[in-house]
């Protein structure tokens, strides 16, 4: 399926080439012993490249055009989905998914972040760049759950909100701000996914919640590679060095506690296998939402809120 | 336009550059050019005496101006930045901190505390953009948030005042997580009907803007401070096309709806207080 090949998976695909010209061409020969070795071989190629995989890399695989988005999850893990549109007072943002949809017996309000797959889907969802009404319409319908005891699941997969001269005219940062301070006291459970890249404010504008699990090759931080570069090197080439410093990856943020859980990917990655993807990830959120909907609603704020506010380094 | 400048070196006459004054005693307006002397910048609250130009000042300056005189008392005046990711990058980030905290004397990008305005105990915070940017990061963070709690457990008004870049780079997630913090404490604060003012100064931008600075019951700005999210050099880059002039300055922004009230600094103390005077906490 992948179409699109990063180039630290090259040795990889051109040894699985090899062994499918062999497999082909074994009619009538005695090599089944070297066609084992060399699927030996591949496979813990495939085990030492994707397992100890750079930051950078990781990196690359959040972005990789074949990945997985949120209508990808949404079409493989709920039911009954309906589309929900517009924030009731500019418009409806393309960059932001939402709707009521069925998880197993769960019924929930989904919320995410899409990206397109082609530069016309892409232009249509904007890159999956919010604009300020995406971020209403997202507290909008969290609003809507509330109202009905419905819990959010929220998918996040976004390169930033949209740096754009109309986004400043109708408030970016309030929008965001807003959503932090709502989703914090939200009287639902809120369970977040980051599902492959967690750009800054733009991501954490729909990312508060009681539950906060992170795919393996996801990254999150405060800044992209790239312009953290430019600003602290004062040159785009550094992106490799920033990723490291930055320490975005799901292995770096669960000891900091930013995260809860990390969801395992298929060996290469989510886009090696959606359906395999989309299993691991029902199967966790099933959980995450069986335990949730038990606590009372003050008592999940509460420690919401308690949870955040214990965020963060210091000495005093 | 040429024949408006003298071509002969040996007509001109040279005249030493205004902006090397001796000993500090006299500052130049930016804006306008105006030499002020230094005693006559600090009564007229580090304005210029003849454009309005607001100066960048910090959290010792506006304490001044906005706290009634000996009634300060400082929170958690020792915190200081750990470096929890170890970040480097073309410098390390602990000596980053180092230098920062010699060169301005202080220990992180913002101060909280305690005291009266107009007599009303209130709790305040004021942010410093000379420290790596107004920065936030986990100290920023959690002193505010500390301040937010104080202001709930004591029922008093809060005041923040921002000047910051955003989000502090080199603690990464951690920084961002700073702006949910905060964010989450003043969703309590609302919840028990305490009124929290939020000052904009030049500048406030990222998630600074996207968290708190945000989120006043009244949001105040001083005249030509710019607010924001994006910077403007991201915007100009995205959209292939100049900004309007003014763009993202106070004046623009409450234009488009997300400030109050722009206020002179030599009312900002006067307009908190009226504000303050309207949104009273109920006791008991």
């Amino acid at each position: 399926m992948a179409k699109t090949i990063l180039d630290f998976e090259k040795p990889i695909i051109e040894l699985e080439e090899k062994l499918a010209e062999m497999k082909r061409a074994s009619d009538g020969l005695e090599i089944d012993g070297e066609i084992a070795v060399i699927e030996t071989k591949v496979r813990q190629l495939k085990e030492n490249i994707y397992h100890s995989l750079t930051r950078w890399q990781k990196v690359q695989l959040a972005r990789h055009p074949d990945r997985p988005y949120t209508l990808d999850y949404i079409y493989n893990i709920t039911d009954n989905f309906v589309e929900m549109h517009g924030d009731r007072n500019f418009g409806d943002d393309k960059a932001v998914v939402c709707g009521l949809a069925k998880i197993g017996d769960f019924k929930v309000m989904i919320i995410g972040q899409q990206k397109g797959r082609d530069t016309k889907s892409n232009l249509y969802r904007n890159f999956g760049m919010p604009n300020p009404e995406g971020y209403r319409k997202a507290l909008r319908l969290m609003k809507l759950a509330e109202k009905f005891g419905l819990p959010v699941v929220t998918l996040l997969d976004t390169p930033g909100a949209f740096p754009g001269l109309e986004a400043e005219e109708r408030g970016q940062a309030e929008a965001i701000a807003r959503n932090l301070l709502e989703m914090a006291r939200l009287k639902v459970p809120i369970v977040v996914v980051i599902i492959g890249e967690g750009a800054s404010g733009g991501a954490l504008g729909m990312g508060v919640g009681d539950r906060i699990l992170m795919l393996e090759n996801a990254w999150y931080s405060v800044i992209s590679p790239e312009s953290c570069s430019s600003i602290l090197w004062r040159s785009w080439d550094f992106k490799e060095q920033a990723a490291e410093a930055l320490k975005l990856t799901a292995e770096d943020l669960l000891p900091l506690k930013v995260i809860d859980r990390i969801i395992p990917e298929p060996l290469g990655g989510a886009h090696k296998d959606h359906t395999k993807m989309a299993e691991i990830l029902k199967s966790a959120l099933l959980e995450e939402l069986a335990n949730l909907v038990k606590i009372k609603p003050d008592k999940l704020v509460d420690a919401r809120i308690e949870k955040f506010a214990g965020i963060g380094e210091y000495q005093e | 336009m040429a024949w408006f400048k003298r071509q002969r070196q040996n007509i001109t006459t040279e005249t030493p550059p205004k902006d090397n004054l001796p000993d500090g005693l006299w500052e130049k307006c930016p804006q306008c050019g105006e030499i002020m002397h230094k005693k006559q910048v600090e009564t007229n609250l580090w304005t210029c005496i003849k454009c309005n130009n607001h100066f960048r000042i910090g959290s010792a300056e506006y304490f001044a101006i906005l706290i009634d005189e000996g009634t300060f008392k400082e929170y958690d005046k020792k915190m200081r930045s750990a470096d929890p990711l170890k970040f480097e990058d073309t410098k390390k980030y602990t000596q980053r901190i180092e230098n920062t905290i010699k060169a301005t004397g202080l220990l992180d990008a913002v101060r909280t505390g305690t005291g009266k305005l107009m007599g009303r105990d209130v709790v305040i915070g004021c942010m410093d953009f000379k420290f790596i940017g107004g920065s936030m990061g986990s100290v920023v963070g959690e002193k505010l948030a500390r301040a937010t709690h104080r202001a709930l457990k004591g029922k008093m008004p809060l005041i923040i005042i921002s000047s910051s870049g955003g989000a502090r780079m080199m603690e990464g997630a951690l920084s961002l997580m700073q702006m949910a913090k905060t964010s989450a404490r003043l969703a309590q604060l609302a919840d028990a009907k305490i009124p929290f003012i939020s000052v904009l100064t030049d500048p406030t931008t990222g998630g600074t803007t996207a968290s708190y600075a945000m989120l006043g019951d009244v949001i105040i700005a001083e005249p030509n401070a710019l607010i924001g999210f994006a910077g403007p050099r991201v915007i100009k880059q995205t959209i292939g096309r100049d900004l309007p002039e003014g763009f993202q300055r106070a004046e623009f922004v409450l234009d488009h709806g997300f400030v109050d009230t722009i206020s002179h600094r030599k009312e900002l103390k006067q307009t908190i207080s009226n504000f303050l005077d309207f949104l009273q906490v109920k006791k008991g």
